[in-house]
């Protein structure tokens, strides 16, 4: 049974990711983008990682996707510009270069050391993540706090029109 | 159970797709879109090996990977807004002011 929502929600992952890069329009892109985040967010409940799981749906298809999908909008891009490429013949050599970085990291995943297998006990929790995230990370988890006051600066800086 | 291989397998796969997006697309939003893919990918290898040694930390370095990638984001389609502003244009190849 879990193997099959495995293969669905990967199946769904990586269809929507192709779908991403295939898509012209970038809107399409983003529409997408929504739904591989969806999947990643089903094989997380998979792993026992609910508490990731719905910060995954809200913070990443929830806030992230709705800046992506504003902006857009508000710039009101259309389709892609056939502008003619210069270095279009990378591609053919771009495509295998690819597809051989997918087979080396594969193949090392493949030949390592088989650790422990996916563990039944339920390690995901919000109350779990919560006391590590508030004993032994306290101080990245307040320096990101910092991070994100300098985004929100940063990101109002540049682009106002002028301050 | 599934093994956690097959989830590595599959976070490299989703990892060369957004190697391949970063190279191969010219609008700087579907830029951003790939380097979302990537992160996507790094946090799903984390869960991935967390969950298959029972330890929570992979989750928390997952936590934070997530707020960068907001963080990210933020600043990313602010400075998306500055360049269309100027250039009317999406397309990288149009920022070439600092080419030699």
């Amino acid at each position: 049974m879990t193997e099959i929502v495995f293969f669905l929600f990967g199946a769904i992952a990586l269809g929507s990711a192709i779908n991403i890069l295939v898509q012209k329009h970038v809107l399409y892109s983003a529409l997408s983008m929504i739904v591989m985040l969806g999947s990643i967010a089903g094989l997380f409940v998979l792993l026992h990682a609910e508490m990731l799981a719905v910060v995954q749906i809200l913070v990443y298809a929830g806030a992230i996707m709705v800046l992506f999908v504003f902006v857009i909008m508000l710039l009101n891009v259309g389709r892609e510009g056939e502008s003619p490429d210069p270095l279009r013949w990378l591609k053919f050599v771009g495509i295998p270069a690819g597809l051989f970085l997918l087979s080396l990291l594969s193949s090392s995943v493949w030949h390592a050391e088989s650790g422990p297998q996916t563990a039944s006990t339920f390690i995901g929790s919000p109350e779990a993540i919560g006391s590590s995230l508030f004993t032994d990370y306290l101080l990245p988890f307040e320096a990101t706090s910092v991070l994100i006051l300098i985004a929100i600066v940063g990101a109002l800086v540049l682009a106002k029109r002028e301050l | 159970m599934i093994p956690i291989t097959w989830y590595l397998i599959l976070g490299a796969m989703l990892f060369v797709i957004g190697v391949f997006g970063f190279f191969l697309k010219r609008n700087i939003i579907a830029l951003l879109l790939s380097i979302e893919i990537m992160l996507n990918a790094v946090n799903l290898t984390f869960v991935a090996f967390s969950s298959g040694s029972g330890v929570v930390d992979g989750q928390v370095f997952v936590f934070f990977i997530m707020v960068v990638a907001a963080a990210e984001v933020a600043v990313g389609l602010a400075l998306v807004i500055a360049l269309f502003r100027n250039r009317e244009s999406l397309d990288v190849d149009s920022a070439s002011l600092m080419k030699w």
